[in-house]
């Protein structure tokens, strides 16, 4: 199930514009990984290479490599589409798709594989990824009411049940608790805990308590200036780098005496 | 909102010169909008008012009378078994140019909106566009003398291979005028709206709903099927709907083209057996007595029940499945 990331040398691009530069560090796998740092500074962008939805932007391309399980991603004979089924990512805001129930919406990436699976199969998914995604109370009896009627963190974790129902071994998450109000960002919070038992967890997010209460490493990301590439400053555990960080700019983006 | 922060000695006058103004801004642009939501039904009521009373002396009529009166009203008819073939091959010509034209519309407004290149998606966009300003006599000029001539031999070999399904049965008539010729110009004819409207619908499927699909593992037809079909949906069918009224209405293009007939009949590769009501009514205008007159307004009045009928059907179709539109 979970899988190790190691990203080597990665640079990204779009278009003539350089993303972010010469990024190289290792996922663990069960872990949760956070990236921090500033907008702008490439950690979203650099999240996405890891599995290719950057791609969906004309013009962007990366050099270097992102191996899982040391396979290279970015191989000739590697299809994007393949790479998603394997990496799921659940975005910034919900995105539970409005025309397809509950139920519907945690079959979704299900159905473009298994096409032919069996009713009972389905609901033991659909209760098994709910139940995963710490869901299956509150929507057990409204199945097949549509999805864009929870709340929204509660549209969240739907999402989540979504991208586990299809099994992926590594989770990224693009700051998945900032549309949310405290109290489901918690929820969320104690899901991401139990995931990480059976998935590779990255996360991005701009709240740096949350980087701290969930993440086992951290990852500090920097832009020197506008137009320049973001870079990765510094990278270890999370303990570590909220006490005593090497670099003079993770303190103090840490800290707060910095934008 | 209306809530105002407490009156302070500065912010009153400020408050002063603003607040008659928007007022007046509110009133003024409530009224327009009110009056054109009321102007459109007054216009609708007074056309269905107009139909009802030019139409009233033929319905009320015997159709032996009307028949003394009007070369071309058949002798043993009533009004409604006068009318009833004319809505048949009505529906019949708008249900054919539909068939045809909203999976091609669909098709290439997907082209546009999600396979081709920018620059290239921008000229084709400009050429169906184009295709909705050619006015409908000079698509009945191409389809009597161009088009007939060219699907003559596939109409023909429909009908010897195909045949045996009744729609298709032959002989297929030589020159092609015919129900399915003038239904392809119908179906090029609706064509560009139905893409307009698609183009435009496809193109607003929420970002956010492509990537939720596309990280899913799916290829960019998966996406387009879990994200943009769906999002689509009702608005797909009011571009089918707005091209179903004009193919509805349609009179040029038929006239010239259509051999017509008075038939309840789906031989669509057969002359004479169908005949649309605008069609009728531009044919038949210009030397009725005044009887005839009053029967083919009333065939307009049956067209114009048929056009809401089917809007009214299509709004019943979109509304269906509401919950899961994704206007919430």
């Amino acid at each position: 199930m979970a899988q190790r990331i190691d990203v080597k040398d990665l640079d990204i691009y779009y278009g003539d514009f350089h993303a972010v530069a010469d990024v190289s560090m290792t996922i663990d796998p069960r872990s949760v990984t956070a990236f921090i740092g500033p907008s702008g500074c490439g950690k979203s962008t650099f999240l996405r290479t890891l599995n290719r939805m950057h791609e969906v932007i004309p013009g962007a391309r990366v050099e270097g490599t992102v191996a899982m399980e040391g396979v290279d991603l970015y191989g000739d004979d590697i299809d994007p589409v393949a790479v998603r089924r394997q990496v799921g990512m659940v975005f910034q805001r919900p995105n539970p798709f409005p025309t397809m129930s509950i139920q519907e919406n945690v079959l979704a990436g299900v159905k473009l594989v298994n096409k032919r699976i069996s009713k009972a199969d389905a609901a033991d998914l659909v209760e098994q990824s709910l139940v995963g995604a710490n869901l299956w109370n509150e929507v057990k009896d409204r199945l097949d009411k549509p999805g864009a009627g929870l709340s929204g963190g509660q549209q969240q974790r739907l999402c989540i049940a979504r991208a586990i129902a299809v099994k992926p071994d590594v989770l990224l998450m693009d700051e998945p608790c900032s549309a949310l109000d405290p109290i489901s960002t918690l929820a969320i919070e104690d899901l991401i805990a139990e995931l990480k038992q059976s998935y590779t967890i990255v996360i991005v997010t701009h709240n740096m308590q949350q980087a701290a209460r969930v993440s086992d490493r951290t990852a500090f990301f920097n832009i020197a200036g506008t137009g320049k590439p973001g870079r990765l400053i510094e990278m270890g555990d999370t303990g570590t780098m909220f006490s005593s960080p090497t670099e003079k700019a993770t303190e103090d983006y840490i800290s707060g005496r910095f934008g | 909102m209306t809530s105002t922060a407490p009156p302070t000695a500065r912010a009153t006058p400020a408050r002063r010169r603003r607040t008659p103004r928007d007022r007046g801004m509110n009133r003024a642009f409530r009224l327009v909008s009110t009056g054109s939501g009321a102007l459109i039904l007054a216009v609708l009521a007074a056309v269905a008012i107009f139909l009802v009373a030019r139409a009233w002396p033929a319905l009320t009529t015997p159709g032996a009378e009307i028949a003394q009166d009007v070369g071309w009203f058949p002798a043993d008819a009533s009004f409604l078994s006068f009318v009833g073939p004319l809505v048949f091959g009505t529906l019949l010509a708008a249900v054919l140019a539909l068939v045809m034209a909203v999976p091609l519309s669909i098709g290439i407004a997907l082209f546009i909106s999600h396979y081709a290149p920018r620059r290239l998606a921008t000229a084709l966009g400009y050429a169906v566009d184009l295709l909705a300003a050619i006015p409908s006599v000079v698509y009945g000029l191409w389809g009597a003398m161009t088009l007939v001539g060219f699907v003559g031999p596939i109409w023909e070999w429909l009908a010897s291979f195909l045949g045996w399904i009744p729609l298709f049965e032959g002989p297929a008539a030589t020159p092609a005028r015919v129900m399915l010729t003038a239904a392809v110009v119908l179906a090029v004819m609706i064509l560009p709206i139905i893409t307009a409207v698609c183009r435009e619908v496809f193109l607003q499927t929420p970002k956010l709903h492509e990537e939720a699909a596309l990280a899913l593992g799916a290829t960019r037809w998966e996406m387009i099927r879990t994200a943009v079909l769906p999002f689509a949906r009702s608005g797909i069918v009011s571009g089918a709907m707005l091209g179903l009224g004009r193919a509805l209405g349609e009179t040029m293009a038929v006239l010239m083209i259509l051999s017509p007939g008075f038939l309840y009949s789906f031989a669509i590769l057969q002359a004479g057996q169908q005949q649309t009501i605008a069609a009728n009514i531009a044919a038949q205008y210009a030397d009725a007595a005044p009887i005839g007159v009053s029967t083919l307004i009333a065939t307009g009045l049956a067209l114009f029940v048929i056009t809401m009928a089917v809007n009214m059907a299509a709004r019943a179709i979109v509304a269906r499945r509401k919950d899961f539109s994704g206007a919430n």
